[in-house]
């Protein structure tokens, strides 16, 4: 097989980006940014605060349209697509079918006023299931997988705990079974023992479910473990990028060698 | 002396705001369900006690209507004799209690158990217009869940009911969906009216004053109410049959006699009763007097 019969054989991109720039007025958000993510794959961003981890992926989930540049999208129906050429609804269908977000601070992702049920049947219902029963049994099972447990199923996120309320969220975006899920920051604020039993429940869904996924953090532990490539941004453009044990292991440039080294050890 | 009310424009309001108020109901009438925002004016009456109701009332009144005024299913509560008596000052238009008599009927929380008819026009008072608004408290993303018909949040609300009391327990106020395209609060009315409202040959207008809108449901429209598969819309029911007039089908109020526990269940719609009390209909007390006395 020669190299060019391989890349032929290779499944279409999920998401691709190219030359995505957004501008806060004259002030940088990110600029020229390109890559391709595929079916599958995990991809992490990392790099320190305010070098536009957050723009880029306002701007890759639908959020916040680019000043320049495309983000184009795998669609079930349509192939290929530009994300912000298609119509505000079929964006947020996609978004609630196709798509999940995963937020930092649960509180942001969750609905407080719902039980942890209503929370993961929403989107079933957001796509018209209207039998209380098979709604109530799909959350079940999905509470279950993310290691909560069935009795839990009635009750408030408010009384969960952190690294519960971080698990519920994520079955509330898997339920739809997404090809695609952001994560921003998916292990903040949770202490350490959590947030590594949350990175192994996320490597298993992910790999199990054949989710791509692009994870933010400014936290190399986490890509290390989630993330099959690596960008490094740094004043809003990607300094460098590859897979994530070269990047980390073998840092070229000045400011990711920088990252890494800073890293604490223990 | 002047006369109380003299120095005012026919109906209290101006021509010009009455002018304005006829668009919004037209455009309501040719979206069923959606709601359309008006200037609406202060009247003098508290928000909360049928501003919006008032005003619709105000704007479609002419000489030649017949009025009748129902709060909470009787037409002899505070507020509904204040806005009929507000009517006979300001527009010099009859009044009746009679459903059947009315041309116009503006109601708070009941439809009447009488059938209505096609030329006949039943205003509701309304104080939250957004059925959604409990789930989500931004107003520009409500409007979108209306514009692209994004309901899942609703029968969240709804299943939220279930897992929590084994029933859908929204007893009044139930969501319904318009022409299956605007999901529509029906205002306070019990559920138990709710199936009313679908394909009825009268007009039904909604105003909601403090919220500046108004929607409609226009004759022979088809209102769902929302449910699941497996928990079907029911309405509510009664063990008893009304304790005055003996009816077995009507909405009840449960009145508590005294500090014995002594309670009766009577109708809510008091001409409904009382004209089926002058047909010679008995309830369980009347026969109980009625005994006593002979």
């Amino acid at each position: 097989m020669t190299e060019k019969d391989w890349l032929a054989s290779l499944p279409p991109p999920l998401l691709q980006v190219e030359d995505l720039s957004f501008y806060y007025g004259d002030q940088v958000g990110c600029l020229d940014i390109n890559f391709q993510l595929y079916p599958g794959e995990v991809l992490g961003i990392v790099g320190e605060s305010g070098s536009g981890k957050s723009t880029l992926l306002n701007c890759l989930s639908g959020h916040q349209p680019p000043s320049s540049g495309r983000v184009m999208f795998d669609h079930r129906q349509q192939g290929l697509v530009d994300l912000f050429a298609l119509s505000e609804p079929e964006r947020r269908l996609l978004m609630r079918t196709d798509w999940g977000l995963v937020r930092q601070n649960p509180r942001d992702g969750l609905r407080m006023n719902l039980s942890a049920g209503g929370n993961v049947g929403e989107r079933l219902m957001a796509v018209g299931a209207r039998h209380y029963g098979h709604i109530r049994g799909q959350a079940e099972q999905w509470l279950g997988r993310v290691e909560i447990a069935s009795d839990r199923l009635d009750h408030l996120p408010t009384t969960f705990s952190g690294g519960m309320q971080q698990r519920l969220q994520i079955a509330r975006n898997l339920v739809s079974q997404p090809r695609l899920i952001f994560m921003d920051e998916p292990t903040g604020g949770l202490d350490v023992s959590v947030q590594a039993k949350l990175l192994d429940l996320l490597r298993g869904l992910v790999r199990d479910l054949n989710i791509a996924a692009i994870v933010v953090t400014h936290d190399l532990a986490v890509v290390r473990l989630l993330a099959d490539r690596l960008l490094v941004m740094r004043q809003g453009r990607v300094v460098e990028s590859g897979l994530t044990d070269q990047v980390l292991d073998d840092p070229q440039h000045p400011y990711t060698q920088l990252l890494v080294s800073s890293v604490l050890q223990v | 002396m002047c006369k109380p009310y003299s120095g005012y424009n026919y109906a209290y309001l101006d021509e010009q705001t009455k002018r304005m108020i006829r668009r919004a109901l037209l455009k309501a009438l040719a979206i069923p369900g959606y709601q359309v925002p008006f200037g609406s004016r202060e009247m003098p009456l508290p928000y909360g006690w049928g501003t919006g109701g008032v005003q619709i009332t105000a704007a479609i009144l002419g000489p030649k209507d017949v009025l009748k005024v129902i709060d909470q299913g009787a037409d002899d509560t505070t507020n509904a004799v204040s806005i009929r008596r507000f009517f006979e000052n300001l527009a010099q238009v009859k009044t009746t209690e009679d459903p059947r008599a009315a041309t116009l009927i503006q109601t708070r929380h009941r439809i009447p158990e009488m059938p209505l008819q096609e030329q006949q026009v039943l205003v509701y008072q309304v104080p939250q217009p957004e059925p959604l608004r409990s789930l989500e408290s931004s107003e520009q993303e409500t409007r979108k869940m209306h514009g692209y018909s994004e309901y899942g949040l609703m029968q969240v609300r709804l299943y939220e009911d279930i897992a929590r009391f084994g029933h859908i327990a929204t007893t009044y106020g139930y969501p319904v969906m318009v022409n299956e395209r605007y999901l529509m609060s029906p205002t306070p009315i019990p559920k138990f009216d709710n199936p009313k409202m679908h394909l009825n040959p009268c007009i039904q207008l909604f105003g909601a004053g403090r919220e500046k809108r108004i929607y409609a449901v226009p004759p022979y429209t088809q209102v769902r109410s929302l449910d699941f598969d497996d928990h079907p819309f029911s309405i509510q029911t009664w063990p008893q049959a009304c304790d005055l007039c003996g009816d077995q089908h009507s909405y009840l109020d449960e009145v508590v006699l005294d500090d014995q526990g002594g309670r009766m269940f009577v109708c809510s719609d008091s001409f409904h009763c009382q004209s089926r009390q002058q047909q010679g209909h008995l309830g369980a007390r009347q026969r109980q007097e009625e005994q006593a006395h002979d």
